[in-house]
């Protein structure tokens, strides 16, 4: 009896130690001006999880990713991916940006843009290699753009672009991605070609966090859910905690009869 | 008006001081087209201005400092030492106002730029009080005394492009990702404050040596012009750099000889007008996002879509005096097509005309009525196809009212490939009718009259 309940909170400690977790989030706190954007998060991402960050604008998803990129100043807090600093293990990470946040008239092919996935290992002043050409046409192949390699990325539709950065973070063959709205103003095709390359990922032992904007797809996408407004409302496995209660408790009024309609109809 | 062996003179450079200039003012060009480039795509053109005007008080604070030492403050060493400084200090300041506050971009670049000029000024104001002053000759610096520059400007304008080309050669690729994608470049771990300021120090030494040249003013020109020329004719951005800093290079090599027949005419100015050329005839005529390209571009969709539009029209027409079996040709009134669509009668005649060329159509007899051929027919038939196929994926996946689908469908058939129809086919194989090829229309078909 004695024994097994030691082995029981062995099991417990190995769960919670942070070097096997992919991103341990503790205490953190962003601010631009005076205001906090997100406050005192506290979240552990166990491996292998499909996860969505959802949550109403303005609630700080895209912030609380970019503070696990490193990529704002935090206030407080720490952000640990695999038990250590971000800069020590960004080799590990893959990034998936806002799709707006780029010009699309810039002067870069396809393959160009995917290959900026392999920019983090060729490191500084080396030249993109025949490697790094064949690694992003084979990523280009499982987005299914290969055909589009050479075009230059103005010619792209919207669900293409998207699919471009998609391919880009997977050349970062990476343990855990971090992917800032994926399905914002893509086609449906495209939409489920996304999410099963998602499925794909997770099937790999990735973890996957996608910030997401669409409820009614949110039990039918991922397996954990972060309800998060400023603060992480509630974390968890999907099933458990995307309900209702949460729900209002992260939205407030913003979550409209319309929204919570359209929600009971794709749960049942 | 110069002689012919003049000309010749200036252009091939007999002359040692021709030589000097024209050859320092093609390296500053080429160095300018190449930096221009990058501040270009990284929406930076305007901090080339802020920079360059504030070089003006560095110009004015080292003379003075000079002559409160004792010197006479004519190092021109010293003097663009003094125009590094206060240009950095303005780009700091910039990007200080942008980080630390509400204001954007160019506000900020707006207050430093005029504040500096202004310190500018008043310091020249000064400086001509002064006793020392009245040889100061600062002013050169505002519009550039490109006939003036010696054999040490020369080395000091060759070792820095040697130094933003090498930059440019090595750094391309961070360079590339930093103007394209900052937050991916600083998910990769790169400190892209760093790389920014590397390009802005560049930036500041180009414009610094050019200072002499082409002056503060015009110098900017000479950092955008060259870049936005370029962009008209590629979308590439290592040929873009290479065009840029071509067009820099043959500006100032044709500014400055042209200038030298003429002795009342400012060099910088003339360089600034060429470069200037080189952009309006790239707006106009570049291949690849020209004014010109793109019309004729958009002129070929008009005419392909109006192609297709009179042939679906002829095809639905037939179908429907036909519906059940197969398609008989026959010779359909002009009246009756013109009911299918708003097109005026010229554009119906003008596409008439090119669907006979074509073979595809039958001369129109005198009665005005009009005739498929066999190849009409199947083009026709094909492409009526593709209209449907689109229509039922945009119903089935788009969630478009299928009241609106008929006019969405008009304008992505026409944009998208073979290829992707290919996709639809297979997708929507459960929709085609058995027996025919062409899946009936989701919406009823308004006959015309």
């Amino acid at each position: 009896m004695n024994t097994r309940n030691k082995v029981i909170i062995k099991e417990k400690d190995l769960e919670l130690d942070p070097s096997l977790q992919p991103l341990t989030i503790r205490d953190l706190t962003v601010s631009y001006n005076r205001k906090p954007v997100i406050w005192d998060i506290d979240l552990s991402i166990p491996k292998g999880h499909l996860v969505g960050i959802v949550g109403p604008n303005g609630a700080g998803k895209s912030t609380l990713i970019k503070a696990c990129l490193d990529l704002v100043p935090r206030t407080s807090g720490e952000v640990m991916i695999y038990g250590k600093t971000y800069h020590k293990e960004r080799r590990r990470v893959g990034y998936v940006p806002q799709r707006e946040s780029v010009d699309w008239d810039f002067p870069v092919s396809v393959l160009d843009v995917v290959a900026m996935g392999t920019y983090g290992r060729l490191g500084w002043m080396r030249r993109v290699s025949k490697l790094s050409k064949a690694l992003s046409m084979e990523a280009l192949d499982r987005v299914g753009l290969v055909d589009y390699a050479n075009r230059q990325i103005s010619q792209l539709s919207g669900g293409q672009q998207q699919r471009t950065f998609l391919a880009r973070a997977l050349v970062q063959d990476a343990d855990i991605y971090f992917m800032d709205e994926p399905f914002s103003s893509v086609d449906a095709a495209t939409e489920r070609a996304i999410v099963q390359l998602l499925k794909d990922l997770k099937k790999l032992g990735k973890t996957v966090i996608v910030v997401h904007h669409d409820l009614s797809t949110v039990s039918q996408y991922f397996d954990w859910t972060v309800l998060l407004n400023m603060r992480v409302v509630s974390a968890g496995p999907t099933e458990e905690v995307f309900n209702q209660d949460n729900l209002r408790r992260t939205y407030g009024g913003k979550l409209t009869l319309l929204t919570q309609a359209a929600n009971e109809i794709a749960r049942n | 008006m110069p002689e012919l062996a003049d000309i010749r003179n200036v252009l091939f450079l007999y002359d040692y001081n021709t030589r000097l200039v024209v050859l320092s003012t093609m390296l500053l060009g080429c160095a300018c087209g190449l930096m221009g480039g990058f501040l270009l795509l990284r929406k930076r053109s305007l901090m080339g201005d802020t920079l360059s005007h504030a070089t003006l008080p560095g110009v004015a604070l080292a003379f003075i400092l000079a002559v409160a030492l004792g010197g006479d403050g004519k190092s021109l060493h010293f003097l663009l030492s003094g125009a590094a400084i206060t240009g950095l200090l303005s780009c700091w300041a910039v990007l200080f106002i942008r980080n630390n506050t509400r204001i954007k971009d160019d506000a900020a670049m707006g207050i430093v730029l005029s504040v500096s000029f202004g310190a500018g000024v008043a310091l020249l104001g000064l400086i001509q009080n002064m006793p020392e002053g009245s040889s100061a000759g600062l002013e050169s610096f505002i519009y550039g005394k490109t006939a003036s520059m010696v054999l040490s400007d020369f080395r000091i304008l060759f070792l820095i492009t040697l130094c933003v080309l090498a930059c440019t050669l090595l750094l391309f690729k961070e360079f590339r990702l930093l103007c394209f994608d900052e937050g991916f470049a600083g998910a990769l771990g790169w400190r892209v404050r760093y790389l920014d300021v590397l390009l802005l120090a560049l930036v500041t030494a180009v414009t610094v040596t050019g200072l002499q040249a082409v002056g503060l003013i015009l110098i900017i020109s000479f950092l955008i012009s060259p870049a936005a020329a370029a962009r008209f004719w590629t979308n590439q951005l290592d040929r873009l750099l290479l065009l840029s800093a071509l067009i820099g290079g043959v500006s100032a090599w044709l500014g400055a000889s042209l200038s030298a027949f003429f002795p009342r005419l400012p060099a910088g100015a003339v360089i600034v007008l060429v470069a200037t050329t080189f952009f309006i005839v790239s707006m106009l005529v570049g291949s690849e996002r020209g004014l010109l390209i793109r019309h004729l571009r958009l002129r070929q969709l008009k005419i392909r879509m109006g192609r297709q539009h009179l042939l679906r029209a002829l095809y639905e027409i037939l179908e429907g005096i036909r519906p059940e079996g197969d398609i008989v040709l026959r010779a359909v009134p002009l009246i009756q097509i013109r009911g299918r669509r708003t097109w005026t009668d010229s554009h119906l005649r003008a596409y008439i005309r090119r669907a006979c060329k074509e073979g595809l159509i039958e001369t129109p007899t005198f009665d005005g009525s009009i005739r498929l051929t066999e190849i009409g027919l199947e083009e026709a038939a094909l492409m009526t196809r593709n209209h449907r196929l689109w229509e039922l994926y945009l119903i089935e996946y788009a969630d478009v009212a299928s009241s609106r689908v008929d006019r969405d469908a008009d304008r992505v058939e026409h944009v998208l490939g073979q290829e992707i129809v290919k996709s639809l086919e297979s997708k929507l194989q459960t929709y085609q009718s058995a027996g025919s090829l062409i899946p009936k229309s989701p919406h009823p078909i308004v006959l015309g009259d």
